[in-house]
């Protein structure tokens, strides 16, 4: 990728991150932190990744995501509405009675949802599942889903991770964002998951592990994923929980709350910043 | 009734889904290694290509069958009801109820007549599980015929099934080529004294109880109530208002099952004295299917006592 593509990339997650803090500060409750974490994932899946349609959500032949981290819709939602599946605008509207962006994603009412999440350990075996009716229907669509770290604490995780090794789902990308925090505190203290990438190998995964906010490290692996016949890909992501607002960083309380009028405020100020200096203003 | 035919209703499951196949290439079939007594293995012996076998891993078979749905198959995901029901209650709600996909559970071995495997394995919860579920239809059958046209009228309508067949075999009463229509009762016999709402493996019972209590002058009114969600609310309230007493009876508890949904129902628009037959808030117990059924008064006999003792 060039210096002006991965700039261009920079600028989008910066936006993303923009939109889930308007989002759940508006909403005055939310998951910005594990969002956050995944803000470079979800502009690199939509904008150069998946094979969408932002004017045909449903299209069949399309590339599959599926949020398993449902928490983390803030994140999905503003990476959907800035690839123009729907307003931006409507982002305020998160969690409000009325609104179809549901506080976890919901494949009938949010455009550009492919599953409805939110119960943690669900998505990756549903994300089996659609791979597996690729396969069975010939079709060449891949599927991506995303878990957290905490999220494979889960004993279903490892259920689908035989599952997709079994039946040499080579469509389908597992990605964990391993920001290292869950609501009670560090994962390593709360129920060791580690070692996530030799787990999922033992699982019959090819793993390779990244820097979950560099362009060129996430482009290169969603690229080695589709190198790998007859075994699932599996894409283990260290990053920080809370990037790039500096009293949220590698904070798990930023875990499931929102900022109030002075938080936001001032991690709005760092995310113009950010944008006006990588916009070279 | 003479001597009548028995076979258990998971063999009408198994037929219809090898049926189903051969018109239907969009129709998929899950299990979690229970593929040989849920009889989903005669859809594998014919389209080994269309069975997938998950393992004993009832949550993410019922999740695979949602993301299955969404690529446009029709999976029919079995296990036995209590894992079905109970295991991957969850994942049910979540990933195929709120999305209402177009997801078939079929759950065999339900209820106490699983016999001598026990407690562990007599489901008598389903019912109200997967009742209390937005949009989940609840189906029942009484015999293999009826459960092998439900099977098939599950598969027209859009939307989350739960099917439950039992272990046993019991008598065929059905005529081969029933037509099931999905949230409709069925009169087993005429009567207005008392009328026996019932499903499953309890609707021949209470055919055989409607006969011991004519010969006692006691004219009752038979229902099999298949669909227990949704209701024949209008074959219910009409039985509630020609006989005046209501008893149900089911292979379920009496907790939120057909007894509670008839109740709900007769007690909002029409009161009428209702008994439940069912199993009263208890687990279940090892022995042979029909000793454990009469244990729990889930036979004609006990159906019989309650109605002569409801008329008197």
């Amino acid at each position: 990728m060039t210096e002006q593509q991965r700039k261009e990339l920079q600028v989008l997650a910066c936006k993303v991150r923009m939109g889930i803090l308007q989002s759940t500060n508006a909403a005055k409750c939310g998951h910005p932190g594990g969002s956050m974490s995944a803000a470079e994932l979800f502009t690199y899946l939509y904008f150069r990744e998946l094979n969408v349609d932002p004017k045909n959500p449903k299209w069949e032949d399309r590339d599959r995501f599926v949020l398993s981290k449902g928490h983390t819709a803030p994140g999905l939602y503003s990476a959907l509405a800035l690839r123009g599946f729907f307003p931006w605008e409507d982002l305020t509207s998160l969690r409000k009675v009325g609104s179809y962006l549901q506080g976890h994603p919901n494949m009938h009412t949010v455009p550009g949802v492919d599953m409805s999440t939110g119960s943690l350990g669900q998505g990756i075996s549903c994300a089996c599942g659609m791979a597996l009716g690729g396969k069975a229907a010939g079709k060449d669509y891949r599927v991506y889903t995303l878990l957290g770290d905490g999220e494979i604490q889960e004993g279903q995780v490892w259920e689908a991770c035989m599952f997709a090794a079994h039946y040499k789902l080579d469509n389908l990308c597992v990605i964990v964002d391993n920001n290292g925090l869950q609501i009670d505190g560090n994962i390593a203290d709360v129920m060791s998951p580690y070692p996530i990438d030799s787990k999922l190998s033992a699982f019959g995964f090819a793993v390779t592990v990244i820097d979950g906010h560099d362009f060129d490290a996430i482009e290169a692996a969603l690229a080695k994923a589709k190198t790998v016949k007859g075994k699932p890909f599996a894409i283990v992501m260290r990053t920080v929980k809370g990037k790039d607002v500096s009293f949220m960083e590698n904070n798990a309380g930023w875990h499931g709350k929102a900022t109030n009028a002075a938080e936001f405020e001032q991690a709005m100020a760092e995310l113009t910043a950010k944008l006006s200096e990588l916009e070279g203003k | 009734m003479a001597e009548v035919k028995k076979l258990a209703t998971r063999d009408g499951y198994g037929k219809a889904l090898v049926e189903l196949g051969r018109e239907h290439s969009n129709i998929v079939v899950l299990d979690a290694d229970l593929a040989g007594s849920t009889k989903t293995g005669m859809f594998k012996k014919e389209f080994p290509d269309r069975h997938f076998n998950c393992g004993i891993a009832e949550a993410d078979m019922m999740c695979v069958a949602a993301g299955l749905s969404t690529a446009g198959f029709v999976p029919f995901a079995s296990s036995f009801a209590m894992f079905a029901s109970g295991r991957a209650y969850e994942q049910i709600r979540n990933s195929i109820g709120y999305p209402h996909l177009n997801v078939k559970i079929g759950a065999t071995h339900g209820g106490m007549s699983v016999g001598e495997d026990g407690a562990s394995h007599q489901c008598c919860e389903d019912f109200a599980l997967m009742r209390s579920i937005p949009g989940m239809t609840v189906i029942c059958p009484a015999d293999a015929v009826e459960a092998e046209a439900a099977v098939k009228a599950a598969y027209e309508l859009e939307g989350p099934v739960y099917l439950r067949f039992g272990r046993l075999a019991v008598p065929v009463f059905h005529e081969e080529g029933f037509t099931f229509a999905i949230g409709k009762g069925e009169i087993m016999r005429e009567g207005t004294d008392v009328a026996i709402i019932a499903n499953g493996l309890m609707v021949y019972e209470a055919v055989q109880a409607g006969e011991l209590l004519e010969q006692k002058g006691i004219h009752a009114r038979i229902i099999n109530m298949s669909t227990v969600k949704p209701i024949d609310e209008e074959l219910v309230l009409q039985a509630a208002k020609d006989c005046g007493r209501v008893i149900t009876c089911e292979e379920h508890s009496i907790i939120g099952g057909l007894g509670e949904a008839v109740c709900s129902l007769l007690s909002e628009k029409l009161p009428t004295p209702v008994r439940r037959i069912g199993v009263d808030d208890r687990f279940g117990i090892s022995g042979p299917a029909y000793e454990v059924l009469e244990h729990f008064g889930l036979c004609a006999k006990h159906i019989a006592e309650v109605a002569e003792d409801f008329c008197k």
